[in-house]
């Protein structure tokens, strides 16, 4: 059995096989390998009994439910209006400068990928974004820099 | 008992159950609500908002097509305020529709063309949003075209895919401004599971789903002097072409189809029905061998249940879903790719003409038919067997095309040979007709007597019900056909894909014990086919279907085995059912393909 297999088995054993197990379904695969591949939707259908068609609409329709491998670090950066009126079109040039790719882009080494998205709730702390689960807020160029040099150290330590 | 519900729609007084929305109440008083994502066959989606209706005292406007009406209410249908919100969702709906409506396929046939004709809509004052987005043209199946740039995102087709079907090819995916109408992994339509039924080219109220057309391929090889064109009608289009050429839906239209054929220049007019006849011979046998080996030899390899395979969705659905079950349908072709296989075999020595000189052209209810002639295993004469399929919208077309006024053609007899069908023929085209028709000529070959239902009309299998059973006793057959004394044919007819996969999961998890399974892909069988006439609705195919049964009931032949042609054909040609001949030009095998 291929890796997807099991894993999508193991998740369905664990969350059951209804139509409302697709959602913790797929954030558990999310969870696992970062994205959704077209053969792990598959066995999402096969498992659930539903079509494939069904499971890429409802993965595609959430932000947070990748269905393209990304880097290992995704950032995302809030892109409504509050976040934009205090810079955050500046934090991403910073981004991209420093990562030296365009927004929605990963990096060639396969580390981070840049991307925008709606609001993170931290409007008050703007500009905000999220790297993997942990937000970040009040940035600044500066700052911004300073969390991508914490990332690439950690990665250098790691290896 | 009063539980009626009383409002007034424009200041007329309306009473209506509960549970009743605006649009049905106001379509009781006459009086039309414009919708586009609303369909009688499809659940409510309420998401084009063109319905929408004025409640006096009410600040927001309503959806008519999700309402239910409530007592005392006030509706109007047409105020100041209800034309403006209207025509500006009719506007911001085009300012995402690529309006290239003199260029488009479905142009005149189109209803978002056709709402914005009624309102008015010059110049936007909406941006045109098409140019701003990258959107993609799939024409790679043989049978549907799905453009995204006419769509509207209405979801019919899903919820057609979805609910009627129960296949799933089509969702919606993305959101927001970047919602699209998607296969899986925007895959092309010819690499998924769709089954190109083309329920959902029926119900697309734009372009964004049609069927290929061929209608140009055909009118060439029409003027080609060194073409022999032969052209099949399948049962369902002569009882409906005439709803696409100004008739009213339920009118037998057959002869004056047959005299358009010949005026508009094809050589022999042929019917499919005489391969129906004799795919009941082919099929039937084929089940009376098959309970024979089960119920006799105990032969485990043969397969029972036995499922019919005249309708090519079914045939697609199956080979995605149920691949194990692959074995159960029927080896015989579908009348169609029978007639394919004869018209450049046997017709063409007896017409003397080359099958290379021969293009073979089908009218057909269907667009699936259009994908099972394109099947690398449909070319048993050595060539192309069916080289076109026209769908009964494009035939109409070509009418419309060649100046004929229909109404006023004459009658006219199908040339011969091939040309002469029984009754049992021409209700292969609603649902149970198949399982009729095989039940009248199998029974008489097991009994030697006719079927035991009145005047031959099988009723159990006629009508709309999803799902119909049928059980025939047989008692006292011939001496040949001893071991089925006793035995309880049981059989069961289901007609659109969502009942189809009901039925085989009861016969997967082992709760249903039928002989014979009769599937049709589409709702009403062919008669509501996706290439007939458009709209369609369960009243229409009630028209439909009376026609079909009016049309056998006229019939002097009513029997598949006492066609003539029929006898002379085996005796000429293909000697026996199940012979040699037959297993190479008129019997094929199924392949399984991919879940998603």
């Amino acid at each position: 059995m291929t890796e997807v297999k099991q894993l999508v088995q193991d998740l369905a054993d664990q969350y059951g096989r209804n139509q409302e197990s697709l959602l913790p379904i797929l954030q558990g695969i999310v969870n696992r390998e970062q994205h959704i591949s077209e053969d792990a939707m598959i066995e999402v259908a096969r498992e659930l009994n539903i079509s494939a068609a069904q499971v890429y609409g409802t993965a595609t329709f959430y932000s947070f439910l990748n269905t393209k491998p990304l880097g290992k670090y995704v950032i995302r950066v809030c892109k409504t209006i509050t976040c934009m009126m205090h810079g955050k079109n500046q934090i991403i040039k910073e981004l991209e400068t420093v990562l030296k790719v365009n927004l929605g882009e990963t990096t060639h080494d396969g580390k981070f990928t840049l991307l925008e998205t709606n609001c993170l709730g931290q409007c008050h702390k703007g500009p905000a974004m999220l790297i993997n689960d942990k937000p970040y807020t009040e940035l600044t160029p500066d700052k911004v820099r300073e969390i991508i040099m914490m990332y690439r150290d950690k990665e250098l330590r790691v290896n | 008992m009063s539980d009626k519900i009383n409002l007034r729609i424009d200041n007329i007084a309306v009473s209506v159950e509960e549970g009743t929305t605006i649009l049905e109440a106001a379509r009781k008083v006459n009086i039309r609500i414009p919708t586009l994502c609303h369909h009688e066959d499809l659940c409510v989606a309420g998401n084009c908002r063109v319905c929408m209706v004025e409640q006096t005292g009410a600040d927001r406007l309503l959806p008519s097509c999700a309402m239910p009406v409530s007592e005392g209410m006030e509706i109007q249908t047409n105020s100041l305020k209800v034309r403006s919100a209207r025509r500006q969702i009719i506007e911001l709906l085009v300012s995402e529709h690529r309006a290239d409506c003199t260029r488009c396929y479905k142009n005149g046939k189109c209803e978002l063309q056709e709402l914005s004709s009624e309102y008015i809509i010059g110049e936007s004052g909406f941006i045109d949003l098409v140019p701003l987005k990258v959107m993609t043209i799939d024409n790679f199946s043989p049978s549907i075209i799905k453009d995204d740039s006419k769509c509207i995102r209405c979801q019919r087709c899903v919820r057609t895919c979805d609910q009627l079907q129960n296949i799933g090819a089509l969702t919606v995916a993305y959101k927001g401004k970047n919602m699209k109408i998607s296969s899986f992994y925007e895959k092309p339509m010819y690499e998924v599971v769709c089954t190109n039924c083309g329920q959902c080219v029926n119900r697309c109220p734009t372009g964004a789903l049609t069927e290929k057309t061929y209608v140009e391929q055909v009118w060439t090889a029409i003027n080609n002097d060194k073409k022999h064109v032969v052209v099949q009608t399948a049962p369902a289009v002569r009882i409906a072409l005439g709803e696409a050429l100004g008739m009213p839906a339920g009118e037998i239209v057959t002869g004056k189809m047959v005299s358009a054929l010949r005026r508009l220049g094809f050589d022999s007019v042929l019917d499919t029905d005489f391969t129906a006849d004799l795919t009941i011979i082919e099929e039937g046998n084929e089940l009376l061998q098959r309970l024979k080996k089960v119920l006799v030899d105990g032969d485990t390899s043969v397969k029972i249940p036995m499922t019919t395979s005249c309708s090519p969705g079914w045939v697609k659905f199956i080979e995605h879903t149920f691949p194990e079950y692959l074995e159960n349908v029927s080896t015989a072709k579908s009348p169609q790719q029978m007639f394919g296989a004869l018209a450049k075999t046997f017709y063409a020595k007896k017409v003397n003409v080359e099958p290379e000189d021969m293009v073979s052209v089908s009218i057909m209810p269907c667009t699936a038919k259009k994908y099972e002639a394109d099947r690398p295993e449909m070319r048993s004469s050595g060539y192309k067997d069916v080289d076109f399929v026209l769908t009964t919208r494009e035939l109409a077309l070509m009418i419309k095309q060649a100046g004929i006024d229909f109404a006023s053609l004459p009658e006219d007899e199908y040339d011969s040979f091939m040309g002469e069908s029984s009754g049992a023929a021409v209700i292969f085209g609603a649902t149970g007709g198949v399982m009729e028709a095989a039940l009248r000529t199998a029974y008489e070959v097991v009994t030697g007597r006719e079927v035991p239902f009145d005047n031959l009309n099988i009723t159990p299998v006629r009508g709309m019900d999803s799902i119909k059973e049928a059980s025939v006793k047989i008692e006292n057959p011939l001496p040949e056909w001893s071991f089925l004394d006793g035995v309880e044919l049981k059989t069961c007819v289901a007609h659109g894909l969502s009942n189809a996969k009901q039925v085989m999961e009861a016969v997967k998890s082992g709760k249903a014990d039928y002989h014979f399974i009769e599937i049709m892909a589409c709702p009403g069988g062919c008669l509501g086919g996706g290439g007939q006439p458009i709209p369609t609705s369960p009243a229409i195919r009630e028209k439909r279907s009376k026609a079909i049964y009016k049309e056998d009931s006229l019939k002097p032949i009513r029997k598949s085995h006492e066609n003539p042609e029929i006898a002379q054909i085996y005796d000429e040609f293909l000697k026996e059912p199940l012979g040699k001949k037959s297993h190479q030009l008129l019997h094929t095998h199924y392949t399984e393909r991919n879940r998603y």
